[in-house]
C-alpha cells in the first residue's frame, strides 16, 4: 500500500497536535478547544454545501440540539451524565430532528430551501427560548463536568479538565470526524453528492433519487454539526438559545466559506481562523458585528473559494510555473 | 374582545405585508434574497423615532406624521447605496455568495445602527397619543392602529397600481417573469434592478417607521420582521402580491389570535400552519 | 428492439407528432433528419420519457412504456444524451462516468470506502472511456475539455447506463467541423462495439450517410421517408422539404 503523503502529513499534525496542552496556556487552549469543535461543525456542514450544492443558514439549528441534549440530561437525568452516554444521545437527537426538519428542506429548491432551513432553526430557538421552565429560558442550562466511563471530575475545575482528559477525548473525536469524512467525501456516495451539485437534472437521469440523496447529505451534516454543540458544550460551560438562531448558523456558513468550501480541509481551516477572528474583534471593540460583516464581504469579493482554496491555486499557480521552467 | 383580537391581526398584517412585500418584491424582480431587509426595516425605526422625538412639540402636529416617511427615505437610500455597491458585485454569482453578502450587510448595518444611535432605545409614542382613541363596536380602540392600516391600503394600493399599469411597473414585473426575455427586448435591467431594490427597501423602511409609535426602537427590531417576512414569502407564494397579502393576513391572525390564548404558542402554531401549506403546496399559496 | 406504434403529441394546434410508426432493430443505427420543427426533439422527449403522448405506444423490449417514468426508462436501458451538453463540471471525467456506472450497480449508498477501491467499476469506467479515446483525459476536469471531447463526454455517461437504445441528440452540434468526423468515429466505434441501438438526430447530411444504416426522414410531426441513406436521399420529396432543392 501506497502511503499517500497527505497522509503523513496528517498523522504529523495530529502527533503535534497531542502536545498542544503543554505548548498554550490554558485560556488560549480553551479557544483552541473553541476551534476544535467548529472544525467538528464545518466538517459536516460543508458536505451538505461544498459537496452537496445545499445553503442552510439553519444550522445551528442542529448545534443546538447536541448542546442542548447535553444540557438537560444534566439537569434532568444527571445519573446519565456521562460522555458515553452524552455524545450517542447528541448524535441520536441530531439525528432526529434533521431527518424532520431535513423531509422538510430538500423537498425545495435554492431559495425556499435555504429559508425554509432558516426558518426551522428560529422555530426551535423560539421553543428554547419560550419553553423556559424546561430550557431555561433566555438563562439557558449549565452544563457540569461529565464522567467519563466512570471517571468522575468532581473536585477539579474546569479549565483543568478542559486541558487534561477532555483535550484528548476531544481531539480523538475530531480525528475519527476527519477520518469519516474523508473516507463519505471519496466514496460512491460521496461522488453521488458531488454529481447532484453540479448537475442534479442529470443526476436525475442516471439514476440518483436526488431528494433523497439530498435528505441522506442532510442527515450526516446535521449529526456533524449536533456532534460538535455537545462538544462545545463542555467547553462553555452554559447553553443557551442562540445557538439555534439564524444569525449564528451565519457564522457557521462563513467560517466554512473563511476556509473554502472546496476542500475538505477548508472548513477546519475557518474555523480556527475565525475563532479567533471573532474573539479579536470581540475583544477590540464593541462594534465587532461590523468587523465579522466587512470581512465576509471583503472575503466574499476577493477570496470566493476561501483561504484553503487561494491557498491551493496558489500552490497549483507555482506547481505549473516549475513544471514549464524558468517563467517568462 | 373577538373584534379586538380582529382589529390587531389587521395592523400585525398590514405591517407585514409591507415588509414582506419589499422583500417578495425585490425577491421577485432581482432573485435575490435580501437577508439584511430586516436591517433596512430598523433604519426606518430608528431614523422615524429619532425625528419624532426632535420636532415633538416644536411643529405642527401633520408634519410630526410626515416625519415617519423619513423612514421610508432612509431605508431606501441606505437600500440604493447597498445596491450600487454590494449586490452589482452580485449578479454573476451564485446564490450562496448573494446571501453571504446580504448576511456581511446585516452584520455591518446592525453595528452602523449602533454606532449612529447607540444601543438605547428611543421611545416615539407622539403620533400614537395624538390620534386617541375611538369606539368600534363596543370597544376602545387606539386610532393610531387603524391610521397604519390605512397607510398599508394606500401603499399596497399604489403598487398594485404602479405593477400593472405604470409603464416601469409593467417593465419590472417583466424582469421578474423572465429576465433573459426582458434583456432581449432591451429593458435596463440595471437601473430597473435599482429601482427595485431601493422600492423594497423604502416599504421596509417604511414599516419600521409605522411601528415605533407604538413601541421603541431598539437594536435587533428588524430581526422578528425579517422572519415572519419569511414565513410570509414561503407561504404566500414568490412573487405575487396576492400571496404577499394572504400571507400577511394569515400570519397577522395567527400572531394575534395566538398571543392572545396562549402566547408561547403563536410561534410553534405559525410554523406548523406553514409547514402544512409547504407539505400541501410546495411553491406557496400563489406561488410560480 | 423499439417499437412506436401511431404515436401522436400535439400542443394546441402544433402536431408535432403526428401518428408516427416506427421500429428499430437490434443494433442498428438509425438517423433522424428534417427541417426544424419537424418534431425530431419532441421524438426523442417522449421515446425518453420526458414528456408523454397524447396517443399510440411505445414498446421496448417488449415492455410498454408509453407512460413510464424516466427513471424507468433508464433503468430498462433507454439513455440519451443532450444537445445542450450535461456533465458534472467539478468532477473529473473519469468520475463523470465511474458515478454513473456506480449508480447503475446501486453502488451510491457506499459512503465509506473511497470510490478508487472499487477496482472493477473503476476498471470498466477506465475502458469506457478508451472505447471513446478519451481515457488519456481521466484526471481532468471537463473545464478543461474542447467542445468535442465535451460531447463525447456526455455521451459516454449515457453508455455507462448500459443502455440498449441511446437516443442523440445532435451529438456533433457545436463541435468544430474538422472535428465532427473525429468525434463521430469514437462515439460510433464503442457503440458498434456492444452492439448498441442507436437513434441520432443530426443536421449534416455528411455524417448520417457516413454512419447511419438506416434515415427516417420527419416532415411536420409525420414521417416523410424512410430508407438507407443513399436511397432517401435521392427522394425528390425530400429534397424539395428538407435540403430544399427542386428539380
Amino acid at each position: 500500500m501506497v502511503k499517500n503523503p497527505r497522509w503523513v502529513a496528517y498523522v504529523l499534525i495530529f502527533i503535534l497536535l497531542l502536545f498542544i496542552p503543554r505548548l498554550l496556556s490554558i485560556h488560549d487552549l480553551m479557544l483552541f478547544e473553541y476551534g476544535l469543535t467548529f472544525a467538528i461543525v464545518g466538517l459536516g456542514f460543508n458536505l451538505l454545501l461544498g459537496y452537496t450544492g445545499l445553503l442552510s443558514f439553519g444550522h445551528g439549528a442542529y448545534f443546538a440540539v447536541g448542546a442542548y441534549t447535553v444540557g438537560m440530561i444534566a439537569k434532568y437525568f444527571p445519573g446519565a451524565y456521562s460522555l458515553e452516554i452524552l455524545i450517542p444521545a447528541a448524535l441520536l437527537f441530531s439525528l432526529i430532528i434533521s431527518i424532520i426538519f431535513g423531509f422538510l428542506c430538500v423537498r425545495h429548491t435554492k431559495i425556499f430551501f435555504s429559508i425554509l432551513a432558516l426558518s426551522l432553526s428560529m422555530l426551535l430557538y423560539a421553543l428554547l427560548f419560550k419553553l423556559y421552565h424546561l430550557t431555561g429560558g433566555s438563562d439557558g442550562l449549565r452544563v457540569p463536568l461529565p464522567t467519563l466511563l466512570g471517571i468522575s471530575f468532581k473536585g477539579i475545575r474546569r479549565p483543568e479538565f478542559l486541558s487534561g482528559t477532555y483535550y484528548y477525548f476531544l481531539l480523538v473525536l475530531f480525528a475519527i470526524s476527519c477520518v469519516i469524512m474523508r473516507g463519505i467525501v471519496s466514496s460512491p456516495f460521496g461522488k453521488a453528492l458531488q454529481a447532484i451539485r453540479d448537475n442534479e437534472v442529470r443526476a436525475e437521469l442516471i439514476g440518483i433519487r436526488v431528494r433523497r440523496y439530498r435528505l441522506y447529505a442532510f442527515i450526516i451534516s446535521g449529526m456533524f454539526v449536533g456532534l460538535g454543540g455537545a462538544l462545545w458544550s463542555f467547553v462553555n460551560g452554559h447553553v443557551t438559545a442562540d445557538l439555534s438562531h439564524w444569525v449564528f448558523s451565519g457564522e457557521i456558513v462563513y467560517m466554512t466559506l473563511l476556509g473554502g468550501f472546496g476542500i475538505l480541509e477548508g472548513p477546519i481551516i475557518g474555523a480556527i481562523l475565525f475563532t479567533y477572528l471573532k474573539l479579536y474583534a470581540m475583544g477590540n471593540t464593541q462594534y465587532w458585528m461590523f468587523v465579522i460583516g466587512a470581512t465576509l464581504i471583503v472575503l466574499v469579493l476577493l477570496l470566493p473559494n476561501g483561504v484553503a482554496g487561494a491557498i491551493a491555486s496558489l500552490l497549483a499557480k507555482l506547481k505549473r510555473k516549475t513544471v514549464k521552467g524558468t517563467p517568462c | 374582545m373577538w373584534v379586538i383580537y380582529t382589529l390587531n391581526g389587521l395592523y400585525f398584517a398590514a405591517l407585514l405585508f409591507l415588509t414582506s412585500l419589499g422583500l417578495n418584491i425585490i425577491l421577485g424582480v432581482m432573485g435575490i434574497l435580501n437577508l439584511a431587509h430586516g436591517s433596512l426595516y430598523a433604519i426606518g425605526a430608528f431614523i422615524a423615532a429619532w425625528t419624532i422625538i426632535q420636532i415633538v412639540g416644536k411643529v405642527p402636529v401633520f408634519i410630526l406624521f410626515v416625519s415617519l416617511l423619513s423612514g421610508l427615505v432612509l431605508a431606501g437610500i441606505v437600500g440604493f447605496l447597498m445596491e450600487k455597491s454590494l449586490i452589482r458585485a452580485m449578479y454573476k454569482r451564485t446564490l450562496e455568495y448573494q446571501l453571504l453578502l446580504t448576511f456581511g450587510a446585516l452584520l455591518l448595518l446592525e453595528d452602523v445602527i449602533k454606532m449612529i444611535w447607540g444601543g438605547q432605545a428611543y421611545y416615539a409614542s407622539a403620533p400614537f397619543e395624538l390620534l386617541g382613541k375611538v369606539d368600534i363596536l363596543g370597544h376602545v380602540y387606539p386610532i393610531y392602529f387603524l391610521f397604519v392600516m390605512f397607510i398599508t391600503f394606500l401603499a399596497g394600493l399604489f403598487i398594485w397600481f404602479f405593477m400593472g399599469r405604470t409603464k416601469l411597473g409593467i417593465m419590472l414585473r417583466a424582469i421578474s417573469l423572465d429576465r433573459e426575455m426582458a434583456t432581449g427586448l432591451g429593458l435596463d435591467i440595471g437601473r430597473l434592478s435599482t429601482f427595485a431594490f431601493v422600492l423594497g427597501s423604502g416599504l421596509a423602511g417604511l414599516a419600521g417607521a409605522l411601528v415605533v409609535p407604538t413601541t421603541p426602537a431598539l437594536l435587533g427590531i428588524g430581526m422578528e420582521p425579517l422572519i415572519l417576512a419569511f414565513i410570509v414569502v414561503v407561504v404566500g407564494g414568490l412573487g405575487s402580491l396576492k400571496g404577499a397579502l394572504v400571507g400577511a393576513l394569515l400570519v397577522g391572525f395567527t400572531r394575534s389570535f395566538g398571543i392572545a390564548i396562549i402566547p408561547e404558542i403563536e410561534l410553534p402554531l405559525l410554523f406548523m400552519i406553514a409547514g402544512i401549506i409547504l407539505v400541501v403546496k410546495p411553491q406557496g399559496l400563489f406561488g410560480r | 428492439m423499439l417499437t412506436i406504434d401511431n404515436l401522436k403529441k400535439h400542443f394546441g394546434f402544433v402536431r408535432a407528432v403526428d401518428n408516427v410508426n416506427m421500429d428499430i432493430r437490434e443494433g442498428e443505427i438509425v438517423s433522424i433528419i428534417g427541417t426544424n420543427g419537424a418534431g425530431k426533439t419532441t421524438l426523442v422527449n417522449l421515446i425518453s420519457g420526458y414528456i408523454k403522448p397524447d396517443s399510440g405506444r411505445i414498446l421496448f423490449l417488449d415492455n410498454d412504456i408509453t407512460y413510464a417514468s424516466p427513471y424507468i426508462r433508464i433503468k430498462l436501458g433507454v439513455g440519451r444524451s443532450f444537445q445542450l451538453i450535461q456533465l458534472f463540471g467539478n468532477i473529473t471525467v473519469l468520475d463523470n462516468v465511474r458515478t454513473a456506472l456506480f449508480s447503475k450497480y446501486g453502488m451510491i449508498r457506499r459512503g465509506l470506502l473511497p470510490a478508487d477501491r472499487y477496482s472493477s467499476v473503476t476498471d470498466e469506467a477506465i475502458k469506457i472511456l478508451d472505447n471513446f479515446n478519451m481515457s488519456d483525459k481521466k484526471d481532468l476536469t471537463p473545464t478543461g475539455l474542447s467542445e468535442g471531447d465535451l460531447k463525447i463526454l456526455d455521451i459516454a455517461i449515457a453508455f455507462a447506463l448500459k443502455s440498449k437504445l441511446l437516443l442523440l441528440d445532435e451529438p456533433t452540434s457545436g463541435v468544430a467541423t474538422n472535428d465532427k468526423f473525429k468525434v463521430m468515429d469514437s462515439i460510433v466505434s464503442a457503440i458498434k462495439k456492444e452492439g448498441i441501438s442507436t437513434l441520432i438526430i443530426e443536421h449534416d447530411m455528411d455524417i448520417v450517410s457516413g454512419y447511419s444504416d438506416r434515415v427516417i426522414v420527419m416532415h411536420e410531426g409525420k414521417i416523410m421517408a424512410e430508407g438507407k441513406p443513399n436511397e432517401v436521399m435521392e427522394n425528390k420529396e425530400v429534397k424539395a422539404t428538407v435540403f430544399g432543392i427542386v428539380s
